[in-house]
């Protein structure tokens, strides 16, 4: 894949981030208020210094107007942006564009994304008037096609997997119980976790991530101006996108076991941002964990695992917090919320606080130092054989 | 070479309700044997579109058919026409006429007359092919004779200008106006007058109908080699059967005790049986009772026998298999909610919404047709069809490719318990198809627990669900080998 990138040249100067969670109290325009005003804050800044705005909500709102009208902007741009459930990164990612191309010195990505208001059990869907012939699996069951075959295919009993499964669950419900702006904040046995009534498939309520309401922002400037305006910036590594051909759903070829889009974004994104051992060199990951299988696919999609190993890692404690490359501290999709237009910008509020320090102590990760100072954060969009795929790396030094 | 019935086919749907199942819900009723139950994804335009793909398998084929009519006393839609449905779903000619006779039982015997008449009809060599397809879905109220002996069932005749296995040689009819059973439109159920008031009006118009048509034939009763004799009024079926005169064991066996009275298409399903065991020169008589009786006698031709061996060899179920191959663990209370008697929570999630009329239009071939693409240039085949080729990029190189016939593999699958449903869960399916081709659908006609990846599938025709007022049909895969049209080895490589 042909691109160039935009290592190093810009830098967050500043985030914020609600807490995730049933919200009755609080609307899109309060968690866009809440999440702007408080990454405005940590840059020192007011929202009025911003010179141009990236919006990402998939249904709370259309058009700027649903961030302008909230924060009473003066006349500024502000685009929205939608991509499924890697809009929050895609809001981030076109951010950076636009001030790395220099059109603007500051600007702001905020996602948002209101789902509880609607009354009903997971996600709703947005699409165009339809023939009717689309089957309308929920998104647990398009996901659900992952479990058996990686199960089949490396020779995994189906209890193990399960077990697998269910520990990936456990390791994100452990790291979002120490974390006050987790949907739940409460670990859960293994035993509860494996027993929770089905989903779809494989899939039990506790292989799904929380349906969610938040939203969260980060503020964006070269890297020359960063130091005005902060004294620890993260530099943005690698920007790294693509939407596949669709092809898992008409194509014998695929297996089920593996995005083809996160492995052609991460090799795109390593590139970019010179990487060659990501298990080795990353501190941390904050990957898509939307249902389990995915965590457990996308270990070996990103070059955690080996093929047919991550299952082995995960049960070996691999990516716990403590683990030798802590994926998901916060929480994840599964414990932190998946509020779909925030999601992407949450993982990179978990990179902000932990690859600076600022996590508090009870759950700061131990992998940070000379030589590992950068986070991954993986968003995907869709289903598998079927979505779209950011992969963004940053980090606390230059070069 | 003449005119008349050219090829048949019969759909009896794979669920049974054992009648003692009633009982032991409602604590009376009920009663031995099963009866035949459309699933909750099944109406009378699906029902017939299986049938029909039956009668399509063998002989003159969907390119021959120049007028299609379907009958049926429950139609899935009042104004507009659902034999366009049955004739897209079969992928007949855009040159082939579709109407509908619907409303009472007895336009179904009107509809293969018709048809009949149509093939026969002017100077030798002029008539039009025709379809004549008739289908029936029976309720009742729960706990009523009604709902327990009746039963749901299609069948559909091509009847041809030559090449036919049976020819017409005679006809008679007898009509008069009383009131037996009835509905006013929008009601679920039938009504029905004492039944002794019936038997006394139908035994006479049965004789006078059935002589009638054996006089119009030349021949007498003891001609008759097989005699189908179908009514919604047993008790009135039972005294003209025994009254009519003719052989010991001519009388078809009436097949109400496995799959129930499939009213309007009884007759139909009948003389199909008929048709599958005859031998050629034999004698068939119909007799329909419904408001006045019906009566026609065919002739089976030399062609019959061949017709019925290429049938056993393209794996076209008979009557007789369907019968055999019915489920019968249906649970009343599944039965009750499929008919709407019984409304059940759903899941918490969105109504679907109905579809677009112009969305669905642009996808006429693929939504009923189940027509594919196959690029020219790679031979990669895409469903739904596409413009562009997933494997070699060629833009507008595709052929069209119909697949509603080409069994397939599961390659995945998945138990669906969010997703809507009239009777969840939805099971989903990845299919891979033989000769390529993937799709993901829903899979019907099977249980949750029972459904391996490995397994064989075949594609039915079934209504999706039904949002604000109106029917979404599109292809669903079932077990293969089970009832429904192929799914057989031997249809592997049609459609390529």
């Amino acid at each position: 894949m042909a691109s160039s990138g935009i290592r190093d040249q810009v830098a967050i100067i500043g985030m914020g981030c609600t807490r995730f969670g049933e919200l009755w109290d609080k609307g899109a325009d309060d968690l866009l208020t809440d999440a702007a005003v408080e990454a405005a804050e940590s840059a020192g800044m007011s929202i009025h210094d911003i010179d141009a705005f990236w919006l990402g909500t998939m249904l709370s709102g259309v058009c700027g107007v649903s961030l302008s009208r909230p924060l009473k902007l003066d006349y500024k741009p502000v685009t929205r942006v939608e991509n499924y459930c890697a809009t929050g990164s895609e809001a981030f990612r076109n951010a950076c564009y636009a001030v790395a191309s220099g059109a603007y010195d500051i600007a702001m990505a905020i996602g948002v994304e209101k789902l509880k208001d609607t009354g009903y059990s997971g996600l709703t869907g947005i699409r165009a008037v339809g023939d009717g012939t689309d089957p309308g699996l929920s998104s647990p069951a398009a996901f659900s096609f992952l479990a058996p075959s990686y199960a089949n295919k490396y020779g995994v009993d189906r209890d193990q997997l399960k077990e697998v499964m269910s520990r990936i669950a456990f390791k994100n419900h452990q790291n979002g119980a120490r974390n006050p702006r987790a949907q739940f904040q409460k670990e859960v046995s293994m035993e509860t976790i494996t027993k929770a009534p089905l989903v779809a498939g494989d899939l039990g309520v506790f292989d799904c991530s929380g349906v969610s309401d938040g939203a969260a922002a980060a503020i964006i400037c070269r890297t020359g101006d960063a130091h005005r305006y902060c004294e620890n910036p993260l530099y943005v590594k690698a920007l790294s996108f693509v939407a596949g051909p669709a092809a898992g759903p008409i194509d014998p070829g695929y297996d089920y076991t593996t995005f083809e889009e996160v492995v052609r974004s991460a090799a795109d994104a390593y590139e970019q941002a010179g990487i060659t051992e990501p298990r080795a060199q990353l501190a941390m990951a904050e990957v898509h964990d939307c249902f389990t299988p995915t965590e457990l696919v996308l270990m070996e999609d990103l070059g955690f695992a080996e093929r047919g190993t991550a299952w082995k890692e995960v049960l070996e404690g691999t990516f716990d917090r403590d683990g030798d490359l802590p994926v998901n501290p916060d929480g994840g999709l599964k414990s932190f919320g998946h509020p779909i237009g925030a999601s992407g910008l949450r993982m990179l509020f978990e990179c902000w606080l932990q690859l600076r320090g600022e996590a508090p102590p009870e759950r700061q990760i131990n992998t940070v130092g000379p030589g590992r100072t950068l986070g991954l954060t993986h968003n995907l969009g869709g289903a598998p054989g079927e979505g779209v795929s950011f992969v963004g790396i940053v980090g606390t030094e230059l070069g | 070479m003449s005119a008349g019935i050219a090829a048949w086919g019969t759909y009896l749907p794979y669920w049974r309700l054992q009648r003692s199942a009633i009982a032991g819900v409602l604590g009376s009723g009920g009663g031995k044997g099963t009866r035949a139950v459309a699933s909750h994804d099944e109406d009378t335009t699906t029902l017939g579109v299986e049938a029909g793909r039956r009668a399509l398998a063998v002989g003159p084929g969907a390119g021959a058919v120049q007028d299609l009519i379907l009958s049926t006393p429950d139609p899935a839609y009042l104004d507009k026409t659902s034999a366009t449905t049955v004739h897209a779903a079969l992928g007949l000619g855009r040159a082939c006429g579709a109407y509908d006779f619907a409303g009472s039982s007895r336009s179904a015997v009107a509809s293969l007359l018709q048809a009949l008449a149509g093939a026969g009809g002017g100077a030798a060599g002029s008539g039009r092919t025709t379809m004549a397809v008739v289908s029936d879905l029976r309720t009742g109220l729960a706990g009523s004779p009604e709902e327990r002996d009746s039963g749901d069932g299609a069948a559909a005749f091509v009847c041809a200008p030559e090449g036919a296995v049976a020819e017409l040689v005679g006809r008679g009819a007898a009509s008069d106006e009383f009131l037996d059973r009835w509905r006013v439109p929008g009601e679920a159920d039938s009504h029905v007058w004492e039944e002794r008031f019936g038997e006394e009006l139908y035994v006479p118009l049965a004789r006078e109908a059935f002589a009638a048509a054996l006089k119009d034939a030349g021949l007498a009763e003891g001609d008759i080699d097989h005699a189908v004799v179908t009514g919604l009024h047993v008790r009135a079926v039972k005294a003209a059967s025994s009254g009519l005169g003719v052989r010991a064991g001519v009388l078809a066996p009436d097949l109400t005790a496995a799959v129930g009275n499939l009213g309007a298409a009884h007759a139909a399903v009948g003389l199909c049986d008929v048709l599958e065991r005859a031998e050629p020169g034999q004698v068939i008589a119909v007799l329909s009772l419904a408001d006045g009786a019906d009566a026609f006698v065919l002739r089976a031709t030399e062609a019959l026998a061949g017709a019925q061996l290429a049938r056993a060899a393209a794996g076209v179920l008979s009557v007789a298999e369907q019968v055999a191959a019915g489920r019968d663990d249906l649970s009343y209370a599944t039965f009750l909610t499929w008919r709407g008697q019984m409304r059940r929570e759903p899941p918490r999630r969105p109504d679907p919404e109905r579809p677009g009329a112009p969305t669905v239009h642009r996808s006429e071939r693929w939504k009923y047709g189940f027509v594919a693409s196959r690029c020219q240039v790679c031979g990669f085949r895409h469903m739904p069809p596409t413009r562009a080729c997933l494997n070699c990029h060629a833009i507008d190189q595709m052929q069209p490719e119909r697949l509603a016939d080409v069994p397939g593999t599961v390659a995945t699958f998945t138990i669906d318990h969010l997703a809507f449903s009239l009777s969840p869960p939805v099971v989903g399916v990845i299919v891979d198809f033989d000769g390529g081709g993937r799709y993901r659908c829903e899979m019907t006609d099977v249980r949750a627990s029972e459904i391996s990846i490995g397994d064989r599938v075949a594609m039915t025709f079934r209504r999706v669900w039904t949002a604000q007022g109106v029917h979404n049909y599109f292809w669903k895969a079932r077990p293969a080998g089970g009832p429904g049209p192929d799914g057989r080895a031997g249809d592997a490589e049609r459609g390529d």
